[in-house]
């Protein structure tokens, strides 16, 4: 049995590990994970069938009362946006019960000037200008900063001006209305708040693209687990350097 | 003109039999959808309650909402709407003209002082002191805000005194300005359309009339009883949408079958108007009914919601014009595109990488 240099430089490398050595940690707990889970369902079917509610598609033929294609549309289209509200209000209560990587997504340490300088160091790992990127136990910088403002602000918007438009058929003084209905007069006109909601959608959608595509790429590129630790919690990290 | 008088011996006076008048009465309950008891509260109040004078002023406006008044068929004909209000001054059908009529607004704004109904057609032009409006040799914005001062309440008429309509679209050179933003301490009804229906004005008129009162208002400040629901929810063309049969051409079977018309850019869904359940001429037909969609002339700025025939909205920003979903689509494959060759060049600049370096000096390297 031979010592290649190889495994020196291993023996090496280990005697530098701090002590305290992490290379798991239990991040997203399970109610979080399974609010992520319901909650890219969610909008998944929000926007496909609100795309077809914009959209609708080739006119049928025969009886009015052979078809039901744009009820069911919109049907699935309020009961998703019930399941995406539902668990949006659950996702705030988690930010008080949950662990500290659950508060994330409502807190942007906006005056904290090394998030920026991270955010920055992100910016610079994804125009391949830095060798690799800085390990994080919840969000990186920059992924936080696109959740705080698509998820939670957007999320938000979505399901008021979704709400204020449920409320033209529930009626003046239904709780939708009581709640949401005054969206529409601060906005103009019902179809001003219709064209916003459509924008939220391809904003939405387009996060996703992107969302999807950086959680691959991190996962394969970065020094962390990203798509296994929405499914177990657990951030595996591929080295022990800081 | 004697100020006791009451509707009812109004009425009698010029030749309307008491038989008409309990028609007119019970019709009128109706159409405000109250129940068969108000018939008689109604044939009460009018044959105790002297007349409430109606001043009603013409601003920047086109007169289609005095057209539809005078067609009112429901309740009963105009003469006798004309007749039960006192309308004491509307300078479009009174006789009288110059000095004459202007002196009436003085009379009556004296003699009934918080006491008459003020209604505006039409709105007040701002720009260059108002001279896009000249009514007696003044501004039609002092007329109003006289005439306001001692009114009981204020009836816009129409989209032009509730939003502002074709003389306030983009980008509103005379800056044409609806009534609520001129008169701020008075109750404003706001009776949109372009025209509103003949119905619907005699409805809120009579309401008023009857009552006492200003009927129940929304957010928007338009009657409940009239505005509180959309077009589509009351289209009869409405089980063909939730089936989703639509009209996709102007002369396709569908267009001939009256399918739901929202594909050619129907305003229904966002207009909200009692034309789907009161009509119009006497209930002969509204746009829906003769195979055109709703524009939405209720609606506030319907003139700047972009084409009559698309229901998305145009965006218009950094002096371009696109549509949301177009928008929307050309990005999704913009960010496609960059995704697909972010990622290419990922897996090149990591190969590259991988082949400068020794794999165990590699930054990335791992302990596998």
């Amino acid at each position: 049995m031979s010592i290649t240099s190889e495994d020196l430089l291993r023996e090496k490398r280990r005697a530098s590990v701090p002590k305290a050595r992490r290379t798991a940690v239990y991040v997203y707990q399970t109610p979080l994970r399974i609010w992520h889970w319901v909650n890219a369902l969610a909008i998944t079917v929000l926007a496909i069938t609100g795309w077809f509610i914009a959209n609708p598609l080739p006119s049928l033929a025969g009886e009015a009362s052979d078809h039901f294609v744009m009820g069911y549309l919109r049907f699935f289209h309020f009961a998703a946006g019930y399941v995406f509200a539902v668990g949006f209000l659950f996702r705030i209560y988690w930010a008080f019960v949950g662990n500290s990587y659950s508060r994330q997504l409502f807190t942007l340490p906006f005056w904290r000037r090394s998030f920026w300088t991270e955010l920055w160091h992100e910016v610079r790992w994804y125009a391949f200008k830095e060798p690799e990127p800085h390990k994080y136990y919840g969000h990186n910088p920059l992924a936080h900063l696109f959740m705080v403002v698509i998820i939670t602000v957007g999320g938000l918007v979505m399901i008021v001006t979704g709400f204020a438009l449920y409320s033209e058929q529930t009626g003046l003084g239904s709780w939708q209305d009581e709640l949401f209905g005054w969206v529409i007069p601060l906005v103009g006109q019902s179809q001003d708040v219709r064209l916003w909601h459509h924008w939220g959608m391809w904003v939405i959608v387009v996060f996703v693209m992107l969302h999807v595509y950086t959680a691959i790429r991190e996962d394969v590129m970065s020094r962390q687990s990203l798509i296994s630790t929405m499914i177990s919690g657990w951030r595996m990290f591929k080295d022990d350097r800081p | 003109m004697p100020t006791t008088e009451t509707f009812y011996e109004v009425m009698r006076r010029q030749g309307i039999t008491r038989r008409s008048f309990i028609k007119f009465c019970s019709l009128t309950a109706t159409a405000l959808g109250l129940g068969p008891s108000f018939a008689g509260k109604i044939a009460h109040a009018m044959e105790t309650k002297p007349r409430t004078p109606v001043l009603w002023l013409h601003g920047l406006e086109c007169t289609c909402c005095s057209e539809s008044f005078i067609r009112s068929a429901h309740p009963l004909v105009s003469d006798v709407v004309l007749s039960m209000i006192s309308l004491d001054y509307d300078d479009l059908i009174m006789a009288s003209a110059g000095h004459q009529a202007e002196a009436i607004l003085e009379e009556i704004t004296h003699k009934y002082k918080g006491n008459y109904i003020l209604a505006v057609e039409g709105n007040p032009p701002l720009n260059q002191d108002g001279m896009s409006c000249i009514i007696g040799g003044r501004p039609f914005v002092e007329q109003l805000q006289e005439v306001a001062k001692d009114c009981k309440a204020i009836i816009a008429w129409g989209s032009c005194a509730s939003w502002g309509c074709v003389q306030a679209a983009r980008p509103n050179p005379t800056q044409a300005t609806p009534v609520d933003q001129v008169i701020r301490d008075k109750p404003i009804i706001k009776v949109p359309g372009c025209p509103p229906i003949a119905e619907v004005m005699t409805g809120v008129l009579t309401y008023m009339l009857t009552f006492e009162r200003v009927p129940k208002l929304d957010r928007q400040g338009r009657p409940v009883m009239f505005y509180g629901q959309r077009i589509h929810d009351k289209c009869y063309r409405r089980p063909h949408f939730d089936a989703g049969q639509f009209v996709e051409e102007w002369d396709d079977e569908a267009a001939r079958k009256g399918y739901c018309l929202y594909k050619m850019g129907c305003k229904g869904p966002t207009t909200y108007n009692a034309c789907s359940t009161v009509r119009w001429n006497d209930g002969v037909s509204f746009p829906i009914q003769s195979g055109h969609g709703c524009i939405g002339c209720s609606e506030d700025g319907f003139w700047d919601k972009g084409s009559f025939y698309q229901h998305v909205t145009d965006t218009h920003a950094f002096g371009v014009e696109a549509n949301a979903d177009k928008v929307g689509l050309g990005a999704v494959g913009v960010v496609g595109a960059a995704i697909g060759a972010h990622a290419a060049y990922s897996a090149i600049h990591r190969a590259k990488q991988q082949d400068n370096q020794p794999s165990d000096a590699s930054p990335a390297g791992d302990d596998r």
